[in-house]
């Protein structure tokens, strides 16, 4: 069970300086709750691809940050959200090597693996949200899973 | 081409030379168009300076996403077409364990823990990986 504790922030995405804005913004509010090292790193990094899709493919949106505790532990849940095009083939999105922009087709699925839990919604014509979430001191999630 | 560290304001990246090679030193968090930015400044600095390597220092990079990753693997792999190599120095762990878990292992980037190992990379003899080696002066 998670139990928000509220959001934390609300970040606009609609530019690259605002790309750096949601990195530092979530390296502070992890490096703050007691993440380590690595796990700031791949949160953070996992921020920057799920932000730059929504302003590259979602024709820019919001970031809203949450701190959020489940059993005691702490964690840190993002949700990017836009009202762009949406995703028509979520399986094929998912999947490495798929691109359907400027990159390394890493983006979303590479995201995956970066956190502990992961959903996406998304309707084609009116948006996708994408919400992760991380929690302190959890191992990452065995390779099967993800 | 300036003299000197600063810290990086949008679209400027100091490059420095350094005999044949040239140095740059990124630090802090990029922005997507400073790292465009230089990716176009070094080819053609490459091209003018006729230097035969570079070293990019990330060691003050925080962290690499796949947007970072494919610039640097494209900024080596321009260099490598105008004759020069490319050494990414000081990777931190941190980013490393993250680029891996994210499917971006970067083959062909050549890599060394410090600038000072890069240098020396680079000043040893090419074992050549592409076909061309026409620097080895074919006789």
């Amino acid at each position: 069970m998670h139990t928000a504790a509220g959001v934390e922030a609300c970040l606009p995405i609609r530019s690259d300086m605002d790309l750096v804005w949601v990195r530092q913004h979530v390296r502070q509010a992890a490096a703050r709750l007691g993440f380590g090292l690595v796990d700031q790193t791949k949160l953070v990094t996992a921020a920057s691809e799920l932000a730059r899709n929504t302003l590259v493919h979602g024709g820019g949106g919001q970031l809203e940050v949450s701190l959020v505790t489940a059993d005691g532990v702490s964690g840190l849940r993002l949700a990017f959200s836009d009202s762009g095009p949406g995703i028509p083939d979520l399986e094929r999105a998912l999947s490495d090597g798929y691109t359907s922009g400027d990159g390394l087709g890493m983006g979303l699925g590479g995201a995956r693996r970066l956190v502990h839990d992961f959903e996406v919604e998304s309707v084609p014509g009116s948006g996708t949200t994408v919400r992760v979430t991380s929690w302190v001191g959890r191992p990452p999630r065995p390779r099967e899973e993800v | 081409m300036s003299e000197g560290f600063s810290r990086p304001v949008a679209g400027h990246v100091p490059v420095l030379r350094l005999g044949d090679v040239l140095l740059v030193t990124l630090q802090g968090d990029l922005h997507d168009s400073t790292a465009q930015q230089l990716q176009q400044d070094l080819s053609e600095t490459i091209a003018h300076s006729r230097v035969t390597g570079v070293v990019i220092d990330i060691s003050g990079v925080e962290i690499v996403d796949s947007f970072l990753g494919r610039v640097l693997a494209e900024i080596a792999a321009q260099a490598e077409l105008l004759a020069a190599r490319t050494v990414v120095a000081g990777m931190r762990p941190a980013v490393a364990i993250t680029l891996v878990e994210l499917g971006l292992t970067l083959p062909g980037l050549r890599t060394a823990l410090t600038t000072e190992a890069a240098m020396e990379l680079l000043a040893q003899p090419i074992v050549s990986s592409r076909s061309g080696g026409l620097r080895q002066g074919s006789p």
